[in-house]
């Protein structure tokens, strides 16, 4: 049940993209076609699930026993990085269909600043102490990454709705995206105060 | 006048923000007053700053394959120094910055700036480069802070001039955010068109 709830926070209350801001930079740049949105979306899920995993073990197994906290940043970026190209270089090997579905976003997502984002707070959110540290990192990543596709994907089938509707010259592009978000990231305050 | 032109290019021509739509996470999410865009706006022009240098300097040991991890490791080093100096001497604009100090990481305009500037560049114009992206940044987060605080909470740097019954809640909230920096982008292009013809 707690972890039913922390899914619906992190998906709708919380959402990274609308209330937190993190990863606006793909929300924005892949969210003209809903078929890249969904691309996207799912290369997110992946990456970032994978990505918090790794990095959970080494704060708990190598940063905290070794009091090397301030290395975080570092190791963690590192580690992403490193993940991604592995990532790639496997799914090219083992499953060419996938690499060609998600083989573009791979990059992109090295630089999106949800996945070191979501790394970092989950070791700031739980406690090591508390037991379950590893299960509620991971939980929370994946409704996390939930949140980022449904967003995107939301996001993209209203983009495809203002490619045919007439819009000032000044505020073509990206200006009439970002207003757009707004109005979005409102719809969804709308759930503030459903957990 | 050459060198005058690779500061000034940041803070206008290719001004981070407006222009090129480089970082908007930060630029999202740390404006709800003008001192935190401000603070923000400073750290990250440090790290660029140092970083630029550095790698400017670098540039002829680091072997073009691996390239890219190597600035992402100085980006790294010098985004440590700045989380902790903050954290020492400035804690209040640490808390309210949070998560987004360590986030410089990957802000695209560090890399950015790393990959097309400095790894080209002698280090002094690096670092007039890394000022002037850097200023530019500085500007557009303080500006759209400024704008938000103005209308969300009815002050400036934290001083209050207008009643709480003036205050629009929605601009110190997550869709403010969006709101603002859309319509001001739009104001900008708009002057650039107007100034064109």
């Amino acid at each position: 049940m707690e972890y039913v709830l922390m899914i619906i926070a992190c998906v709708f209350v919380n959402n990274i993209v609308l209330s937190q801001f993190l990863g606006i930079c793909p929300f924005l740049g892949v969210s003209n076609k809903l078929s890249t949105a969904l691309g996207m979306g799912v290369a997110v899920i992946f990456v970032m699930t994978l990505a918090t995993l790794v990095t959970s073990l080494i704060h708990v197994y190598v940063l905290v026993p070794t009091g090397l906290q301030f290395l975080q940043t570092i190791a963690f970026i590192l580690v992403i990085a490193a993940l991604v190209q592995m990532v790639e270089i496997i799914l090219k090997k083992m499953s060419p269909p996938l690499y060609q579905a998600l083989g573009i976003f791979l990059p992109l997502i090295t630089t999106n600043c949800a996945v070191l984002g979501v790394a970092i707070s989950v070791t700031q959110k739980f406690d090591i102490a508390a037991g379950s540290y590893m299960l509620d990192s991971l939980v929370y990543t994946v409704a996390s990454a939930l949140g980022f596709a449904v967003a995107i994907l939301i996001f993209a089938g209203m983009r495809e709705q203002l490619e045919i509707s007439r819009v000032p010259k000044a505020m073509q592009g990206v200006p009439i995206a970002l207003v757009t978000a707004g109005i979005l990231a409102m719809a969804f305050m709308g759930f503030a105060n459903l957990v | 006048m050459n060198k005058l032109k690779i500061l000034f290019n940041g803070i206008l021509k290719e001004n981070p923000t407006f222009v090129l739509v480089l970082g908007m996470c930060p630029t999202l999410g740390v404006t709800t007053s003008a001192f935190n865009g401000f603070g923000m706006g400073v750290a990250t022009t440090f790290v660029l700053l140092m970083s630029n240098a550095l790698i400017s300097l670098l540039k002829n040991f680091i072997p073009d394959k691996v390239r890219i991890p190597a600035f992402i490791v100085v980006i790294a080093t010098f985004v440590s120094i700045v989380d902790l100096l903050i954290q020492g001497f400035v804690p209040a604009l640490g808390e309210s910055l949070g998560l987004f100090i360590p986030l410089i990481v990957v802000n695209c305009i560090v890399l950015g700036r790393a990959e097309a500037f400095a790894s080209k560049n002698t280090v002094f114009d690096s670092m007039l480069d890394g000022i002037g992206m850097g200023l530019g940044f500085t500007l557009s987060l303080t500006v759209i802070g400024a704008i938000r605080e103005i209308l969300g909470s009815g002050s400036i740097f934290g001083y209050t001039f207008l009643p709480a019954s003036a205050n629009i809640l929605v601009f110190v909230l997550a869709p403010g955010a969006f709101f603002v920096l859309g319509f001001v982008m739009a104001f900008i292009r708009h002057l650039q068109k107007s100034n064109e013809h």
